[in-house]
């Protein structure tokens, strides 16, 4: 399943510069709000869901090469973390849901 | 006879203008890296676009003619531009079946024509090529007006000459960098980088461990070496940010052997080491923690990513991390290196 599926089936708010997201095919998932044990859980090509939105998440995405980063609860990143991310090739995507039933649909679209 | 596609053929729009994508450190891994050009690649980028053609008109010799100059085994037939047959080898033989030389393509063309469009990624003629077991397709426009001509051979040279173009920057600037340990001749060689951190300042937080990791990527580091480096300094950067008075110093040593990373600050010190090093213990202020650090993970990643790790500290005067990594052979540029 490509990003851009993924986007559509979740109805997922794209909050960084658009770009082919067919191209992107994530690997499986992993979901904290602590940074050490996203550092510590998340493979690359990972989904990362988070309801933390503040610049330094973009410095752990691209660290370990994550797909996206799926914040939830409507969380607002500021502009400048919007731009960093931009900048570092960091994909940011949005959803008024909460991080459980976002990784539940997640899961049951076989990324696993 | 050849294909059609491989008359002399002009430059495809890839091989004019290039592609203008950056390279970014999961370039770097190469993992899939074919599979996901398939998607990235359009049909337009790869396909033979000057073509020869005939029309429903043409009377079967001038096509036989067309077909014999140019040594392929058929033609698109286009009418006012758009596609609506395709002419080939087969037809000609039934007309010869029946002696029918003076009739026109219309009469014994193929009307039902299989093609893509242009706009669509190359694994769309990939999965076309295997459903229709045809070894050329048409490509057309939105429009349904034919564009080009798109090959099996037309898919493998355009990946190939993706990968080339993808990589030859940054395999050029790796390749210098790679290099840096053999061109020096020393009794040993050490690369130094320092990166001043300042007390609090999350705005730049990952900022050098970023930096680190990508010249680490550029020295011949594989892709894993460089992540399990890049966690633990990004560890170690945010100890510095979060808990020192001043900041402190991060430092990345490369040898072509053993990496070295090391953070120093002046205060406040740590009083009781033991308990920092257990999983879970923090100190961090509420604040801090909101944003999600502060976990009481940090020194336990570090000592996960690292293969020995030294915390030594003294109480007003400050700490001194030592995080050391043993590179394995045949990366680093350590490559047939006697040191």
């Amino acid at each position: 399943m490509n990003l851009q599926t993924l986007i559509e089936k979740l109805q997922l708010n794209i909050l960084t510069a658009p770009r082919d997201f067919t191209s992107i095919i994530p690997q499986g998932g992993y979901t904290s709000d602590l940074l050490s044990c996203v550092m510590a859980g998340a493979k690359n090509g990972n989904i990362w869901v988070t309801l933390q939105a503040h610049l330094n998440i973009v410095a752990v995405a691209s660290m370990l090469d994550v797909a996206a980063i799926i914040i939830t609860e409507n969380a607002q990143p500021d502009a400048a973390t919007i731009a960093k991310a931009n900048e570092q090739n960091v994909i940011l995507l949005s959803t008024p849901k909460a991080s459980y039933e976002i990784c539940g649909t997640l899961w049951d679209m076989n990324l696993r | 006879m050849k294909e059609m596609s491989q008359q002399t053929r002009q430059p495809t729009e890839q091989e004019k203008y290039g592609r203008h994508r950056p390279v970014t450190d999961r370039d770097a891994q190469e993992i899939n890296r074919v599979e996901e050009l398939s998607y990235d690649l359009k049909i337009r980028e790869v396909m033979t676009s000057n073509l020869h053609t005939a029309t429903p008109d043409m009377p079967l010799l001038k096509v036989l003619e067309i077909l014999r100059v140019n040594r392929i085994s058929g033609v698109p037939v286009v009418q006012d531009g758009k596609l609506v047959g395709i002419f080939s080898i087969e037809d000609i033989v039934r007309a010869l079946e029946k002696n029918d030389f003076s009739s026109t393509v219309s009469q014994y063309m193929t009307r039902e024509v299989v093609t893509v469009a242009e706009y669509e990624s190359i694994v769309k003629a990939i999965q076309t090529f295997t459903d229709s077991r045809l070894g050329r397709l048409p490509v057309v426009n939105k429009d349904d007006e034919l564009v080009g001509m798109i090959t099996k051979g037309d898919i493998t040279r355009g990946i190939l000459l993706a990968l080339q173009r993808d990589y030859k920057e940054e395999e050029l600037r790796r390749y210098r960098a790679s290099h840096l340990f053999e061109d020096i001749i020393s009794d040993r060689t050490t690369l130094v980088l320092r990166y001043n951190i300042k007390a609090g300042d999350f705005t730049h937080g990952g900022n050098a461990s970023g930096n680190i990791k990508r010249a680490l990527l550029r020295l011949g580091a594989d892709a894993q070496l460089a992540r399990r480096c890049g966690i633990a300094a990004y560890e170690a950067e945010m100890n510095l940010i979060i808990h020192t008075n001043n900041g402190g110093i991060l430092k990345l040593e490369v040898e072509p052997h053993k990496i070295t990373l090391s953070t120093t600050d002046d205060g406040p010190g740590i009083p009781d080491i033991e308990k920092v090093l257990q999983p879970g213990y923090s100190t961090a202020t509420d604040k801090v923690r909101e944003m999600g650090f502060g976990a009481g993970m940090g020194l336990v990643n570090i000592k996960r990513c690292v293969d020995k790790m030294e915390l030594e500290s003294t109480v007003g005067k400050g700490s001194k991390l030592t995080m050391r990594i043993t590179v394995p052979p045949e990366t680093i540029a350590s490559k047939g290196k006697p040191t």
